[in-house]
């Protein structure tokens, strides 16, 4: 395993500062930090932190991402700073708060509207029959597992809406990842609850806001596939619109 | 000083944490509970287990083989008491979270499918693809949001319980994003802020897991039960310590050394199982403890692997194929390539133990009270125990339900039949809380920094407390611990300010750490055998005479803690011998 991970090279950061304590305006800052080719980004603001500048404010926990704490803009992209490796970054590396979020301090952003939005979109089970614990598991087909897995994937780490356009011009928009949750929901066979979600999600502020840039899809970490979620809603809306409309006899 | 009065407050929003909560909004609709945590919720580290969590449901399965299994695995230090209330609510629990929407794996039947685990006899662990912490986590805090009477507060930072009368009736905790302090008061406070991994340098914890909890009790003087007992993992990933789940090896991937050779037959773990057909307790399926001293005695005959990142062995994965490996073990295999630069399914992965789990903690009883009245633990915080001196992969999950749940019910029990506390002595603890955090921002930049003092603690923690330890490793060891401790007084800010304030929070959380690491070295030095994680060279054998027993550190100031010992509660299994040879049957 002879190779160039274990180098060490001077990295250039510009990270973008910001204490609403002492700063009338944002700024970028420029750091040299000596890394060690096979680090992540975050690695190198741990190190930063640690040695250089103390008062530097990031989230971070898992380090193998995971927990979605660290999500910001690396070189204009939304990233988890613990799964962009510096290997894929040559030059001079900017580091900023993620987009369309409220700065709280440097690299912290104000996620209070998001949290807000994954509650109101009701993402726990609504049971379509309910059982009691004598009555042990529901049964689910591995290929009914399928059907919602994907979209139970999402770490919240909120890539999705500082790529998403339409959050940016549209802040009520309830935004990819909170969708996602919800037809999760809808998807999974012991739910009973699409309804009381529909009445969220299926309106201007939910899926009608969206058109359809996939932007989201793209900086997933996860592969949750955001965009496939808002779609497959769209869709299903539609029928229940027309199933609403001109349909109603058929059920009389 | 604002203060926020509640029926009752749970310091700690991970998988633990959330148990009581939830469990508290269903026992009753009209209390109010606060959730406090450092992180928002759904960043605890629950997040991070990978493999799966232990429940009988099989039919060929029973309580008294998990309840066997259990108990060997500890060495025999679990509390049995504990144990056979664990075994019998942990199928419980897993079927409730089944029916709050957890993605576990199915069969072809659509009923829920187990996987085999170390150190178990049977298989039983439920899992979610390698991702089982993450979905748990995730699926309690989704169904937390429908109870309207749990009021949340994230990213605070508790600070110091509020102990009058006796009793412990809430604590103080810094708003991050306003860098305020609060107050609150509670019929009664459960603590679920996880483990402490991170006071040693090489492990699988996330930033968070510093042990603030495990200080907060211990600080107001309820002892810390066990500290000594540190549980190696032995698949990590070399250079960042990155867990490489069990699972692996359930599934069955092998451990060789340079040589190509798997090593644990020599180790009392053979014979030898074909490649490809893992037999469960044997070999790879060997407990943890046993696993990763095999490890460490290969390096030490020089059959080890040597790369950039020290002495490793290989894991091999390559038989299990491409297909399984991304059915089973999908997040294994992206870990692998991103921090490695290493795909499983084509080369062979180097893997070294790494510091993993505290079987230690507050002690409780098995209704999850601590010594102190009015608090109650649960999690990787407290000790039951159920973990005894080894704990078992997959146990633990299972323990932040059971015993999440309980503590919650528990501490209503007790608010309820508590009457109304001395406001005013509370709120004079309040400030004393508040008047220790202002002189630590009023303290001058000396020579300490945070993060020198730090380094100087996780290596003497890996120097004296590792994998084998010695009576002068361990001296060492309480000795450097003792002067970071006395030198941490002397620590100062260099970020003054209010908002989102990491320094200050790094400060505290180091503090908390060099608590916890004490109560390890000075109980490790003291217990003078070798049990389950406990590994001594100069007292290599389990002394059943003397150390049945678990030690119970109380705080002390500056000074080290006070160790005092208790019995173990025996109920059907008497100390055996711990058999993982297939030799057996
Ligand atoms: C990588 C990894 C893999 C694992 N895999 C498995 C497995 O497969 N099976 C298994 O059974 N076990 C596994 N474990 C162990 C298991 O995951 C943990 O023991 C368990 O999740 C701990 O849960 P907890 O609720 O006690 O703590 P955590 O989930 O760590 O939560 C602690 C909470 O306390 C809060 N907190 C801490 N301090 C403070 C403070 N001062 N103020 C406010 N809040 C605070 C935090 O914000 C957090 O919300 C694994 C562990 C790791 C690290
Ligand atoms: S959908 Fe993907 S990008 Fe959006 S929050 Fe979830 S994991 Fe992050
Ligand atoms: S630190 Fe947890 S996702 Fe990056």
């Amino acid at each position: 395993m002879s190779d160039n991970r274990m180098e060490v090279r001077q990295v250039e950061l510009e990270v973008l500062r910001y204490n609403p304590e002492t700063d009338q305006e944002p700024k970028l800052q420029k750091f040299t930090v000596p890394c060690v080719n096979e680090w992540c980004v975050l690695d190198a603001l741990n190190y930063l932190k640690d040695n250089l500048d103390p008062t530097l404010a990031y989230r971070w926990s898992c380090h193998m991402q995971v927990c979605g704490s660290c999500g910001m803009m690396i070189n204009g992209e939304p990233k988890l700073a613990c799964k962009a490796m510096l290997r894929d970054y040559p030059g001079t590396i900017r580091i900023e708060p993620l987009a369309h979020f409220p700065v709280e301090r440097d690299l912290v952003t104000v996620a209070d509207d998001f949290m807000a939005k994954l509650k109101r979109v009701k993402p726990y089970l609504i049971p379509g029959q309910p059982r009691t614990l004598e009555d042990g598991e529901y049964k689910q087909s591995p290929e009914q597992l399928k059907r919602y897995r994907q979209y139970a994937m999402c770490i919240n780490c909120m890539l999705c809406y500082a790529a998403c356009p339409e959050y940016g011009l549209q802040p009520k928009f309830i935004g990819p990842a909170a969708i996602a949750l919800a037809h999760r929901y809808n998807q999974d066979s012991r739910d009973g609850g699409r309804d009381e979600r529909q009445e969220e999600i299926a309106t201007n502020e939910g899926v009608w806001e969206c058109t359809f840039v996939g932007a989201c899809s793209e900086v997933c970490p996860k592969h949750v596939d955001p965009a496939a979620a808002l779609q497959q809603v769209k869709v299903a809306s539609t029928v229940d619109w027309y199933l609403e409309h001109f349909m109603s006899w058929v059920k009389k | 000083m604002e203060t926020i009065q509640t029926d009752v407050a749970i310091i700690g929003a991970g998988g633990a944490g959330l148990r009581a909560a939830i469990a508290l909004a269903q026992a009753d609709p009209k209390i109010r509970i606060a959730l406090i945590s450092k992180v928002y919720p759904m960043r605890s580290h629950t997040c991070a287990a990978e493999g799966g969590a232990a429940g009988v449901i099989k039919d060929d399965d029973s309580f008294e083989q998990h309840f066997h299994d259990t108990v060997g695995g500890g060495d025999w230090l679990s509390d049995q008491d504990a144990v056979e209330y664990f075994i019998h609510e942990a199928p419980k629990e897993l079927i409730q979270l089944e029916h709050w929407g957890c993605p576990w794996n199915r069969e072809a039947d659509g009923s829920v499918a187990v996987r085999p685990f170390g150190g178990m006899k049977i298989k039983r662990t439920w899992f979610a693809a390698d991702k089982s912490g993450f979905h748990i986590l995730h699926t309690l805090f989704q169904t937390s949001l429908q109870f309207q009477n749990i009021q949340r507060f994230d990213e605070y930072y508790a600070t110091d319980l509020l102990v009058d009368d006796g009793r412990c009736q809430g604590f103080t905790a810094i708003e991050m994003r306003s860098g305020q302090m609060r107050c609150f008061k509670a019929g009664a406070v459960v603590i679920a802020g996880g483990g402490a991994g991170r006071m040693f340098p090489f492990n699988t914890n996330g930033a968070i897991k510093t042990g603030d909890g495990m200080a907060l009790a211990y600080r107001a003087g309820a002892p810390l039960k066990d500290m000594e007992f540190v549980q190696y993992h032995p698949t990590g990933l070399p250079n960042t310590g990155t867990l490489l789940t069990e699972a692996c090896r359930g599934e069955g991937g092998v451990l060789l050394n340079k040589d190509n050779y798997r090593f644990l037959q020599d180790y009392g773990m053979g014979p030898e199982t074909p490649i490809g057909k893992p037999e469960l307790k044997t070999m790879e399926l060997g407990p943890r403890d046993r696993v990763s001293q095999s490890i460490w005695h290969e390096i030490q005959r020089g059959r080890s692997v040597k790369t950039a990142w020290g002495d490793c062995v290989w894991l091999d994965m390559r038989h299990l194929g491409e297909k399984k490996i991304d059915e089973r073990l999908p997040f294994v295999r992206d870990i692998c390539i991103s921090y490695l630069g290493i795909d499983p399914v084509k080369e062979m992965v180097p893997i070294r133990p790494v510091v993993h789990y505290m079987m230690g903690g507050i002690h409780t009883d098995t209704k999850a009270a601590t010594s102190l009245p009015g608090l109650f633990a649960a999690g990787e915080c407290a000790c039951v125990s159920i973990n005894g001196a080894n704990r078992l992969g997959s146990n633990s999950l299972v323990e932040i339900l059971v015993f999440g749940k309980r503590a919650g019910l528990s501490a209503l029990d007790h608010a309820r039949s508590q009457k109304p506390g001395n406001d005013a002595a509370l709120t004079t603890l309040a400030d004393a809380a508040q008047a220790k955090l202002r002189a630590l921002f009023m303290r001058n930049v000396g020579k300490e920094s945070i993060s020198g003092l730090r380094k100087e603690m996780m290596d003497t923690m890996e120097e004296g407390c590792g994998i084998y330890r010695t009576q002068e490793s361990m001296a060492k060891t309480c000795d450097k611990i003792s002067e970071l401790r006395r030198r941490y007084q002397n620590v100062a800010l260099h970020d003054k300010t209010n908002v989102y304030n990491t320094d200050l929070l790094s400060a505290l959380e180091l503090g908390s750490m060099l608590d916890c690491a004490e109560a390890v070295a000075v109980g490790g030095r003291e217990r003078k055998e070798s049990r389950g994680a406990h590994q001594r060279l100069d007292f290599t054998a389990r002394d059943d005479s003397k150390y049945l027993k678990h030690s119970m550190a109380y705080y002390n100031g500056l000074e080290p803690p006070r160790i005092d010992y208790r019995d173990v509660v025996i109920t059907s299994s008497p100390p055996g011998v711990r058999d993982y040879s297939g030799a057996k049957k």
